[in-house]
Order: C-alpha cells, then sequence, then structure tokens
C-alpha cells in the first residue's frame, strides 16, 4: 500500500491503464504540460508525449464529441472537463449521441469512453464552477454514473470505468482531491454497483455520495458520544446502484437519511429515498430524511457558500430528527 | 471523364439504388407502412455517391437526418434498411432506431443522426483514432447547410483542422434549412467560405454532377490519407421534396422546384454516359430493372419480417444488463 491522495489516486490509475493499454488516452484542456486544471494529469504528459496525452481547444462540445467517436471506432478516451458544470456545453454528446449510440443502433456499436468531471464547492468557485450534477446522468439511461470517496476506490473504480464498454460519468469531488489514503500498489479494478459501508451502525443508515462521505463520518462520530449508532453508506456507483446493500441496511437500522451535495430538489437522494419506500417501507420506522444543497445557486462569498451547502452539522441535526 | 466504365456504371446504379428506394418510401409512408418520420434523400444521389465512390469499406461516414443516401452508397443493404424503416426486428438497429438512427459500423457507417449537425465532432473523434492508430482511413461527416450555423461545425472543423485530422466535410447545400431558405438563415452563399477560418481547403462543386463531386471528394480524400488534414467540400443540391414526407413546402416557390428537377443528377449522368458513349441504353435499363425489382425484395423483406420481441426494449442500452433497466 501507498499513502497517496485522491488526485494522485487518479492519475496512477490513468498510468496503469495507459501502460497496460495502448488504447487509452487522454483529451481536454489543459491536459497536458500544464499537467489539468486540478492537477490530476500532472506528469503523464511527459511520460506518454502529446499524442497520447492531448490538449484541446477550449470546445467541451468537441472534447466530448471526439471521445465518442474515437470510442466507437476502437479506442478508449478518457476525457477531463475542468469543472462538471461545463457538461453543459457538451449534453448533446453525452445525452444524444455517447448514451444512445449502441442502443440506436441495435448494439452494433460499443462506446467505451470515460468522461472526468470535477464537481461541487467549496473553493468558492461560484456559481458556474461549483455544482454537482450526478442526478442529471442518472437520469440518462445509458450511461453509467461514478461517483467515489476515497483514494482507494477513486482509482480502482476509475480503472473499471476505463474498461467498461459503456460511457462512464466519472464524478471527482475537488475538495477531496487533496485527501490521503492508502492505496494499493497495483490497483485491482473494483467492481461497479458495489456500496462501501465506511461504518457500521445499528440506529440509522445514512447513504452519502461522493463528498459527502467524510460529513457523514464526521456526524456519525459526533453522535457517537451521544449513543446513537451511525451506519454510513457510500454507494460508490449510482447507475448501476447497490440497492441490497441499502435495502440490507435499512432492514438493520429501520432509519434512513440520504446526503448528497447537490441541490437537494430532484436530487439522488429522492431516487433512493423512492426506492427505500416501495421497497422497505415495512422495515422503516420514521420518515426517510434528504440532506442535499438548499436550492439556489452556489455563492461565492465563503460564508454565504457554507451556508448553502451540506455539512456535518446538518446531517447530525437531520439524524436527530428521526432517531 | 476518364474513369473506367464498370466504375461510371457502378455509380449510376447506386444513384438508381437510393431514387427507386426513395421513390418507393414516400409511397410506402403515406400509404401508412413506415412509421415516424422520413427525410427523402431524392434529388441529392450525387452527393452521397460521387463521394463514397472514394472510399473503402474501413473508411468512416458520420451522416444526417437525410441519410438514406450516404448509407446507401455506403454500401448499406437494402433489405435491412427497408425492415428498419419498418422498426421490423430483421433491420439494421433491430426496429429500435428508424429511419434516423440507421448504422453499421463494421461497414464503416457511424450512424444517421437525428441531431443537426450531430456528426461534426464524432467525425473529429473517428479522424483522431485513425490518427493515434496510424491507419490510413478517412472520415467523411456529411452535413447540411443549416448544420453549418451549429456549434459542433465550429468545434468539429477547428480540432480537426488544428489536429490534421483525416476528415472529409462535405456539406450538402440543398437551398434550405427545414423551412428556412438559405438567404434567411446564413449571410454567405457559399459554405466553403467558411473553410478559411479554419485554414483548411473549401470546395464549392455542382452537387447533382455526381463525376464534378467524385473529382472534389478525391482530391480531399487524398489530402486526408497523407496526413495534410480535412477539407471542406460544399455540394450544391436540391431536395425533390419537403424536409419531411407530407412536409407541405408552403414556403418554396413550385417554379424554383422545377428549375432544380430540371437540372436532376441521373437524368443528367445518364445522358452523359450515352453522349460519351460508355455504354448502350439497353445496359442502363438492365441497371434499372435490377435494381427495381432488388428495391421490391426489400419491401417484401421488410413487410415479411417480425416486430421485435417486447423484451428487445431492455437490451443493447448497455453492453451488460444491469438491474436498473427494469425499475
Amino acid at each position: 500500500m501507498a499513502k497517496m491522495t485522491c488526485a494522485e489516486a487518479i492519475r496512477e490509475a490513468l498510468r496503469q491503464e495507459m501502460e497496460r493499454d495502448d488504447r487509452v488516452f487522454i483529451l481536454g484542456e489543459d491536459v497536458g504540460q500544464f499537467g489539468g486544471c486540478f492537477g490530476v494529469t500532472g506528469d503523464l504528459f511527459s511520460q506518454y508525449g502529446e499524442e497520447r496525452v492531448r490538449d484541446t481547444p477550449i470546445s467541451e462540445t468537441a472534447i466530448v464529441g471526439a471521445a465518442v467517436g474515437a470510442a466507437a471506432v476502437g479506442m478508449r478516451p478518457v476525457a477531463e472537463l475542468m469543472f462538471n458544470d461545463f457538461v453543459t456545453v457538451s449534453m448533446d454528446q453525452v445525452v444524444n449521441q455517447a448514451a444512445k449510440m449502441r442502443y440506436m443502433f441495435g448494439g452494433k456499436a460499443t462506446v467505451p469512453m470515460t468522461l472526468r468531471m470535477p464537481y461541487g464547492g467549496g473553493i468558492s468557485a461560484a456559481a458556474q464552477h461549483s455544482q454537482s450534477l450526478e442526478a442529471w446522468m442518472t437520469h440518462v439511461p445509458g450511461v453509467k454514473v461514478v461517483m467515489p470517496s476515497t483514494p482507494e476506490d477513486y482509482a480502482g473504480l476509475l480503472i473499471t470505468s476505463i474498461r467498461d464498454e459503456n460511457p462512464v460519468m466519472f464524478f471527482e469531488n475537488k475538495v477531496l482531491y487533496g485527501m490521503e489514503g492508502e492505496v494499493p500498489e497495483t490497483i485491482e479494478p473494483l467492481p461497479f454497483g458495489k456500496a462501501r459501508i465506511h461504518r457500521e451502525g445499528d440506529d440509522v443508515t445514512v447513504v452519502a455520495l461522493g463528498g459527502m462521505v467524510p460529513q457523514a463520518m464526521a456526524a456519525a462520530e459526533a453522535l457517537a458520544g451521544d449513543g446513537i449508532s451511525v451506519e454510513v453508506l457510500d454507494p460508490r456507483t449510482l447507475v448501476p446502484l447497490d440497492v441490497e446493500a441499502i435495502k440490507a441496511s435499512v432492514a438493520k437500522t429501520n432509519r434512513l437519511v440520504v446526503v448528497h451535495e447537490a441541490v437537494k430538489r430532484s436530487g439522488f437522494g429522492a431516487e433512493i429515498a423512492a426506492i427505500v419506500a416501495d421497497e422497505c417501507f415495512d422495515d422503516l420506522d420514521a420518515p426517510i430524511k434528504r440532506v442535499g444543497a438548499l436550492n439556489v445557486p452556489i455563492p461565492f462569498n465563503p460564508i454565504l457558500e457554507q451556508y448553502v451547502v451540506p455539512n456535518a452539522d446538518r446531517i447530525a441535526k437531520a439524524i436527530r430528527e428521526i432517531v | 471523364m476518364e474513369m473506367e466504365k464498370d466504375m461510371l456504371l457502378n455509380m449510376y446504379r447506386k444513384m438508381q439504388e437510393i431514387r427507386i428506394f426513395e421513390t418507393r418510401v414516400t409511397e410506402l409512408f403515406a400509404e401508412g407502412k413506415i412509421p415516424g418520420f422520413v427525410h427523402s434523400y431524392l434529388g441529392e444521389e450525387a452527393v452521397a455517391v460521387g463521394t463514397c465512390s472514394n472510399l473503402k469499406n474501413t473508411d468512416y461516414i458520420t451522416s444526417t437526418h437525410r441519410g438514406h443516401g450516404h448509407l446507401i452508397a455506403k454500401g448499406g443493404q437494402l433489405n435491412e434498411m427497408m425492415a428498419e424503416l419498418y422498426g421490423k426486428a430483421t433491420g439494421y438497429c433491430k426496429g429500435k432506431g428508424g429511419s434516423m438512427h440507421i448504422a453499421d459500423v463494421d461497414l464503416g457507417i457511424l450512424g444517421a443522426n437525428g441531431i443537426v449537425g450531430g456528426g461534426f465532432t464524432i467525425a473529429a473523434g473517428a479522424g483522431l483514432a485513425s490518427k493515434i492508430q496510424k491507419k490510413d482511413d478517412v472520415t467523411v461527416c456529411f452535413f447540411g447547410d443549416g448544420a453549418s450555423n451549429q456549434t459542433t461545425f465550429h468545434e468539429g472543423i477547428n480540432l480537426a483542422s488544428v489536429w490534421d485530422l483525416p476528415v472529409v466535410f462535405v456539406c450538402e447545400n440543398n437551398m434550405y434549412g427545414i423551412s428556412l431558405s438559405q438567404e434567411k438563415h446564413q449571410k454567405i452563399k457559399d459554405v466553403s467560405d467558411r473553410a478559411v477560418a479554419y485554414g483548411i481547403p473549401g470546395v464549392t462543386v455542382d452537387g447533382n454532377d455526381v463525376v464534378a463531386v467524385y473529382e472534389a471528394i478525391k482530391e480531399a480524400v487524398k489530402r486526408a490519407r497523407n496526413g495534410e488534414g480535412p477539407s471542406l467540400i460544399e455540394c450544391k443540391t436540391y431536395r425533390h421534396r419537403g424536409h419531411f414526407e407530407g412536409d407541405p413546402t408552403n414556403y418554396r416557390p413550385d417554379e424554383e422546384v422545377q428549375q432544380w428537377k430540371a437540372k436532376e443528377p441521373i437524368g443528367r449522368f445518364r445522358k452523359k454516359l450515352l453522349e460519351m458513349e460508355v455504354c448502350e441504353e439497353n445496359e442502363l435499363k438492365a441497371i434499372d430493372e435490377e435494381v427495381a425489382d432488388q428495391v421490391e425484395k426489400a419491401v417484401k423483406f421488410a413487410e415479411e419480417s417480425p416486430d421485435p420481441a417486447v423484451e428487445e426494449a431492455v437490451q443493447d442500452v448497455y453492453t451488460d444488463m444491469i438491474e436498473e433497466v427494469w425499475s
């Protein structure tokens, strides 16, 4: 095992796959010499050169569209958008092209591309650079949606994403980029559709997505002192979703709080809540609580931003309401 | 014309395949046998055939909502195409794509596309793959004058040009973006003028002259194969039908339609072949009859084919089956 940050873990996963498979290449804005907007691609340019670590013009539509075309004819592109907010500029390429090609063509095409997208607030990047747009992607059949929270999971799930034969939307949390953790020397692919229980507990299940996992862990720690035992479950992939793990946890704790950084309204938490209400009604002893950002754009001022985005205190408060 | 007789007759045959296929499709659509929308390629046959006559099997094309002609010209089989228009299980897409999404990646057909301008960046990506793989394959991106106003036009051609990708952008300027005439949707007369902005060759040809199209594309394909980058070839043509079958076409004068029909590509090419004594009239007649027979067989094939089983609806969303498709 080696200690590395989430950003380093992503880079090592990229390096490992580029070494293993010469169909893998990277494209995006400033991913080359510059090393990536958040430094994720780092030294890959000096190792693999401009042919395989391709700096693109500022053309998100072309980045994603070219990835779709290259994937459809046998390459394994890993495209990077500087911020997930910019996927709006390339939405046709994701939603109408990448996601639908295989289906529309009756199974005659495969589009094995990965789209890496940093999301979330916490750096005062304001309304156009701080959103969490994963729920949009889960609404599009044909793409898989991955949202890890630890260095090991970022690395292992990125390997799986690159090897997957389908378009994968890979969400990376900006604040977590600097978080350290243990990563195996040789990164093994981790399966999609398998949740990770970060903390076991008996009183309430907290399903937390991506950057909210550490916040949920902090809330669980704080509540432990009051005798409240919190189970923290990280689905890691939203499509496919490990429904069985969520159901099993709720069957044990009989209570559910769902947490994400995205705005609460129509967030993925609503989907999880609906599934549990539908399939685990008899297990529930209390209403399901959802915690998300306020339904406003993310403000610039750090105090306002912290007010809008969920944190450990808000999660703890939601837990107390039903325990 | 210094081309081989076989090649010229093959071009004639392909144009007739498109003409007769599309004529039958308009009839079948009117009879209610084909669901959804149909965008007829009638009148534009020389563009697809003149272009694709330069391509090998491993070359790629991206097509459009008006794609039947491109697909036939690139080697698409009439049976599977007609069956797809009927939505049948034996169609190219098992009945799940329809007219606007016919594709056959094995034939290099990366799909018709229901999004106007959807092909530009995909074509750039296919060209990028060929370049990285060090293959000499070329990708042709068909698009209309209407699509030249989309953002993808700029981003796709810019990327292809700055990276010298082996792509040929072929504009079928049929003078209308849906109901809007070219003069009402862009200030320029020649879409090829825009090539200047990308530092690539831009050429305008008579899109109803199959040999002129062939020659212009030949240069562009050669350039692309040599690693010299993309070109923008504009073919001036005209659609005989409306934007879609059922379009009242109240936005264009009958006189204009008649003028263009007088310049239609197949009659012109036929006359040229006979004048230049490339072949006898009976040879062309034989081709006409063979093609008509082939189209009728395709109709029969489509009509006798089964609808897909309903379970087919959840297949091919992903390469693997995930539970989500059922819930």
